[in-house]
């Protein structure tokens, strides 16, 4: 059974750009750890000669032909934005 | 101690099809700010994304001239991050069955060749281009985002700087042969980011590496890895220890300066793309895309050495760039001698090119007109300085080689009576000349054919010129 630590949760939370207290981070681990032992039942399984799935539909190459059509209109496209400056986004600076 | 630099390159190219990688917004460079957007690259709720049938041709394209294995079974996986350069925060890339494997290129220096091995080639999408304001706030520009993108990891067998930019010159070259991109750094179309660790001499196991980036021209990769070389050697001769961090070459001074430490690998969290289906490669697709492969630098070079005669290095310099490659076949097509054409090619043209910033297809200059040129040239008509004021018409305003030697009175003098006037008028007049060469001074035949070149405005054909002073001053 695996154990599922404070830290780990901190740290995912932390990946996925989430704020979370020290208290929901324990709360999480009991919980995620319910859950990812709950998926262990899985390895009991022999998959020796199973193809891994990466995907549910039985179908592949779903391709499109490569003709473009014109961007969204600007506008449009800048009313979802919450600044912008000369047609671009503006955005806090974060570098990398 | 003596140290050994392990180098890998990465390099990303930005395929030219008409839209996007994911989405039909188009993919075109030099755009209005924002105007080539679609809400499938911004994120939009509820959208769903689907393959540029060209974009997988053509990575197939380049991982079969980079001599790459082609995975018969190949998918998207989601890489997720946070930046403002993406808003769907997460690329969609390729993780672990990349549409090519296991390739590999030679390249040549200083006369020696060798093979770099290529890990892998995959298919990803761009992201926007962000611009810094320097004042808290950036601006996000969202035409480049989901432009097909291929990522060309090198195995780390590269040793020096020189090696690097001879790989990146070789990838440049293949990749412009194939058409499936502008690979022009300038534009980013070509981009390159550098792994360097250093080890003893005689140690299996790799150093440290640190990551270069924003090395925007082939010479600041080439500087770049030179100082970056430097001073991970300094920092080990003094006992210290080498991070694992990202460092950015700065042009201003010529330094790689650091940009983050890396804690621990990245943690992109990858997962096969839920919102595409996985492609897989049959035969007659691949034989289809291998078809459209045409001749390659390494060939052709190997062609211009056989079949023209042409040395190695000359056929690899004319073979280096697909347009100039071109132009020189259809001189040569259009009746030229192949050894002037290329020596026009690489010398005067590149000149030209180099001295204006064009490209070849910027200039009036055509193969016929080059061709026509040569021509003359070849038959006596004018002599290659004459060519040279043609040549100069020629690539500024175009027209026929013919049609402008006439029209400017360029015609070389080839009668010898004509000639021998010239060369008793300057002997006459230069008296001392003849003392000197008589005194066993040969510089002064070069004195007079210098002033009568000047008589003729440099009309003089030059061999038969020689011949009739040398005969004319033996006389006196």
């Amino acid at each position: 059974m695996a154990k599922m630590t404070k830290e780990e949760v901190i740290e995912v939370a932390h990946l996925a750009r989430l704020a979370i207290t020290d208290e929901e981070a324990e709360h999480f681990a009991d919980q995620l750890e319910a859950i990812t032992n709950a998926m262990e039942l899985l390895n009991e399984l022999d998959t020796e000669n199973v193809e891994p799935t990466t995907h549910v539909l039985q179908m592949v190459n779903v391709l499109r032909e490569d003709k473009s059509i014109p961007g969204l209109d600007r506008e449009l496209m800048l009313k979802n934005v919450k600044e912008h400056e000369g047609g671009q986004v503006k955005v806090p600076t974060i570098l990398e | 101690m003596n140290f050994e630099t392990i180098i890998g390159l990465e390099v990303h190219v930005e395929l030219k099809t008409d839209s996007k990688m994911f989405s039909p917004a188009p993919a075109h460079f030099g755009a209005e700010p924002n105007t080539n957007t679609n809400v499938i690259d911004l994120g939009y709720p509820g959208v769903l994304p689907v393959v540029n049938k060209r974009a997988v041709d053509w990575a197939m394209k380049a991982a079969l001239a980079l001599n790459c294995e082609i995975t018969r079974h190949t998918k998207f996986d989601r890489k997720n991050y946070f930046y403002p350069d993406n808003p769907k925060a997460y690329q969609i890339s390729q993780f672990d069955q990349p549409i090519g494997e296991h390739g590999w290129i030679e390249i040549e220096v200083k006369g020696e060749k060798k093979r770099i091995g290529i890990t892998r080639l995959h298919m990803e999408e761009d992201a926007g281009k962000l611009t810094h304001t320097g004042n808290g706030h950036s601006l996000v520009d969202f035409n480049r985002q989901g432009t097909p993108l291929i990522e060309i990891v090198s195995e780390p067998d590269i040793r020096t700087a020189d090696e690097a930019y001879a790989y990146l010159e070789k990838i440049k070259a293949i990749i412009q042969y194939t058409g499936v991109s502008d690979v022009r750094m300038e534009e980013g179309s070509l981009r390159c980011d550098a792994n360097i660790s250093l080890r003893p001499f005689g140690q299996d196991e790799f150093g440290t590496k640190t990551e270069l980036k924003n090395l925007n021209s082939f010479n600041f990769v080439r500087k770049g890895i030179e100082h970056e070389q430097i001073r991970q050697e300094q920092v080990l001769l003094a006992g210290g220890i080498i991070e694992q961090e990202t460092r950015r070459y700065d042009e201003s001074t010529g330094k790689t300066l650091l940009m983050r430490v890396k804690e621990g690998s990245d943690d992109y969290r990858y997962f096969p793309e839920p919102d595409l289906v996985d492609i897989i490669i049959d035969d007659a697709w691949l034989e289809r895309v291998r078809a459209e492969i045409p001749e390659l630098p390494d060939a052709r070079k190997a062609r211009y050495v056989s079949e023209l005669g042409m040395s190695s290095y000359d056929a690899m310099v004319l073979t280096l760039a697909k347009p100039i490659s071109d132009f020189f076949e259809a001189t040569v097509a259009a009746g030229a001698d192949a050894k002037l054409s290329s020596n026009w090619l690489m010398g005067e043209v590149s000149a030209y090119l180099n001295a204006e910033q064009k490209e070849l297809s910027d200039t009036a200059l055509t193969p016929e007109g080059l061709a026509g040129m040569i021509k003359l040239i070849s038959d006596g008509t004018i002599s290659s300085k004459i060519a040279k004021k043609v040549f100069k018409e020629l690539i500024e305003k175009g027209g026929d080689a013919n049609d402008i030697v006439k029209a400017k009175g360029l015609v070389q003098i080839s009668d010898e009576n004509t000639l021998r006037e010239f060369v008793t008028t300057a002997l006459d007049n230069n008296p001392q000349s003849i003392e000197d060469f008589k005194n066993g001074k040969d510089r002064a035949i070069g004195f007079l054919v210098g002033q009568i070149m000047k008589q003729t405005k440099g009309q003089a054909n030059p061999p038969l010129l020689n011949k009739i002073l040398l005969a004319e001053i033996a006389k006196r």
